[in-house]
């Protein structure tokens, strides 16, 4: 185990794939200078000539070789600069790259990465926050996953790369230069596979990306109530381990969803629907969901904070599920 | 590639085949066994048959929405491309793909595509992906002259030229983005005026004419194979059909049609370039109109016989799936 940042860990899942398999190479903007603008690219043009491309401002651009790339049997692991420049993309996206395999009987397979960072980071307002998970979780034929820790950056990216079908990887800018623990060499998170992060016995809390974060923190405050929260970390969006979090869901029978995603029409919100389907009797109280509300991230810092879900909000939520 | 007697005949009986599995295609929808839309090839043969001719089997090939042409040209078999036009488990894409996405990926022929200039950044990328690997394999893009429009146009072919791509983009200028004429939508003319935007050659072709075609990628595809990058070639067409069926054509007269088929028909012009070479005899002729004749009412005999696909094949390809495919 080595201690190491966010970004760091998958900097080292980027080095490790690329050295053991000369089909997989980076494309994006602005990956080469300065290390790319989160320095997740950085040392690969050092170390792996010929395999970085550093592009023109040209999303639909990128994303469509990458496609076609990937067809041709490489690996692309493209970088995004904001999530929200995918907009640009959606058609490489959703009619191309999550379609083919489909479409062509399986004769196609596009094993691309499109790396997102996403959500609020610097204060830059809303063309440069969202997080959108679930306009992909929708299109099938895309895989999204959506790390929340050193570790599991590491382990869900090199799994993402070796996939045989699109990966929408979502990385939270703050938690960049967050720091933990990761395995060193060799080490693959399937996916499919939820992390219980913490086990309790009265609450389920599933938390999403930075909200892991969040929810750990709210536990030790709830501790001081009473309630143990068990914190389960979906890690894949799709595929989502539904068999995992109906488990937990069945030993508490209280539940609270947590994004930092807009809960209308979010992430959180198929999660929650799908346990109110699933484990209906099992349920002691109605699933409480905890999201930013149905607005764009505004610019000032003050109106942030109404908007970022927290640990506080967590609390409140576990509050409302055990009363 | 040298022009040979023998490759002008393979560009005539591919021009036979094409234009004959599309009547026969149009035919189906009549009698309610093809479903969905048709956009129909007739009257560009030239362009697709030019093009491939100098193409070999590992050089890479993406379409349009009107790609049957592209595809037989490219070596796909006909029998299958009907059974995936009649929806049948036995077609190139087991049904699940149709008109507008049939593909053969064991000829590297990776799909038609039913939006418009969307194959034009994935070519780019197979391009891309032979200049990686350090293969001589050429990507060769077909797309119509309303694709140029589309900002993937852009994008992709000045990475294309960025990077020095092996690759043909191949814009097949038909005079009309669907139901519109280009002039009424188009300040530039020639598409392939617009090459120079990215210091690529440009050439403007009579896409009627599958010997000025076939000359003018030879170049293009040579300079692709040896390291010069990217051309963008302008293959003038005409499609004797509507956009796609049940098009009432209120845009163009009859009288225009006709003349093009009068005068302007690929098979006709590549006839008389052989016939005055005495490459080809009435007697060849006949025979290779009777051979692909035979071969696409045996194509169509095929789909119809063949089986639906099961209901298990609606969840199936979505994602990779290793039991699937052991």
């Amino acid at each position: 185990m080595t201690v190491m940042a966010f970004n760091e860990a998958l900097r080292e899942a980027l080095h490790e794939e690329m050295a053991r398999d000369e089909s997989v190479f980076v494309m994006g903007e602005d990956v080469i200078t300065h290390g790319g603008p989160y320095k997740v690219t950085d040392g690969v043009a050092e170390k792996f000539p010929g395999r970085i491309f550093e592009t023109p401002i040209a999303e639909a651009g990128i994303v469509g070789l990458g496609v076609g790339a990937a067809m041709a049997g490489m690996n692309p692991v493209i970088e995004i600069m904001y999530l929200d420049f995918i907009t640009c993309a959606m058609d490489e996206v959703v009619n191309q790259a999550a379609k083919m395999r489909y479409m062509t009987g399986g004769q196609a397979s596009v094993p691309m990465v499109v790396r997102l960072p996403c959500g609020v980071g610097r204060l830059l307002a809303a063309q440069h926050s969202q997080i959108m998970e679930s306009w992909f979780m929708h299109v099938p034929g895309l895989q999204v996953v959506v790390p929340s820790t050193p570790a599991d950056g590491k382990g869900l990216l090199k799994t993402a790369i070796r996939s045989p079908d699109p990966v929408m990887f979502f990385e939270y800018k703050r938690t960049y230069t967050h720091k933990g623990e990761v395995p060193e060499g060799e080490y693959l998170i399937p996916f499919g596979k939820a992390d219980v992060k913490r086990e309790g016995e009265d609450v389920t809390v599933i938390a999403i990306g930075p909200m892991v974060q969040k929810s750990l923190e709210a536990a030790v405050l709830l501790e001081d109530e009473g309630y143990d929260i068990e914190i389960v970390d979906p890690r894949t969006l799709s595929p989502l381990d539904t068999e995992t979090i109906c488990e937990s869901v069945r030993k508490t029978g209280r539940v609270v969803v947590c994004g930092e995603d807009s809960s209308f029409a979010g992430s959180v919100s198929e999660i929650a629907a799908m346990i109110a389907e699933s484990c209906f009797s099992d349920l002691k109280a109605p699933i409480v969901r905890v999201g930013s509300p149905h607005v764009p991230m505004p610019f000032s810092a003050e109106l942030v904070k109404h908007v970022v879900p927290e640990a506080a909000n967590v609390v409140s939520a576990v509050n409302r599920v055990m009363s | 590639m040298s022009l040979t007697q023998e490759k002008c005949l393979k560009m005539y009986t591919d021009m036979w085949r094409i234009r004959l599995f599309e009547e026969e295609a149009n035919r189906q929808t009549n009698l309610g066994n093809v479903v969905g839309t048709l956009h129909m090839y007739c009257g560009e043969e030239a362009v697709a048959v030019g093009v491939c001719a100098n193409l070999r089997d590992d050089d890479y090939v993406l379409g349009t929405h009107r790609s049957h042409g592209h595809c037989i040209a490219k070596g796909a078999q006909s029998d299958k491309m009907m059974a995936e036009l009649f929806g049948k488990a036995t077609g190139t894409c087991r049904g699940k793909g149709g008109s507008m996405h049939v593909a053969d990926f064991s000829l590297n022929m990776l799909g038609a595509n039913g939006i418009v200039g969307a194959g034009i950044g994935p070519t780019t990328g197979t391009a891309l992906a032979s200049k990686i690997r350090g293969t001589d394999q050429v990507s060769v893009c077909f797309f119509g002259d309303g694709a140029a429009a589309r900002g993937t146009f852009h994008e992709a072919i000045a990475m294309g030229s960025l990077w020095q791509l092996p690759v043909v983009y191949v814009c097949e200028n038909n005079g009309y983005q669907q139901w519109v004429p280009r002039k009424n939508v188009a300040v530039v003319d020639s598409v392939a005026d617009m090459a120079g935007s990215y210091s690529i050659p440009g050439v403007s072709v009579n896409g009627q004419d599958a010997i000025e075609v076939y000359e003018v990628i030879a170049e293009a595809v040579a300079r692709a194979r040896s390291g010069g990058g990217p051309s963008l070639i302008e293959a003038r067409t005409y499609r004797f059909y509507g956009h796609s069926l049940g098009d009432e054509q209120q845009y163009r007269t009859e009288e225009e049609v006709e003349e093009r088929k009068r005068n302007a028909d690929p098979i006709n012009i590549l006839r008389d370039f052989m016939t005055e070479r005495n490459w080809l005899t009435s007697a060849d002729d006949d025979q290779v109109q009777q051979r692909a004749g035979d071969e696409i009412t045996r194509a169509a005999k095929f789909a119809e016989e063949s089986p639906w696909p099961e209901m298990g094949e609606v969840g199936t390809d979505v994602l990779f799936d290793a039991k699937e495919v052991a």
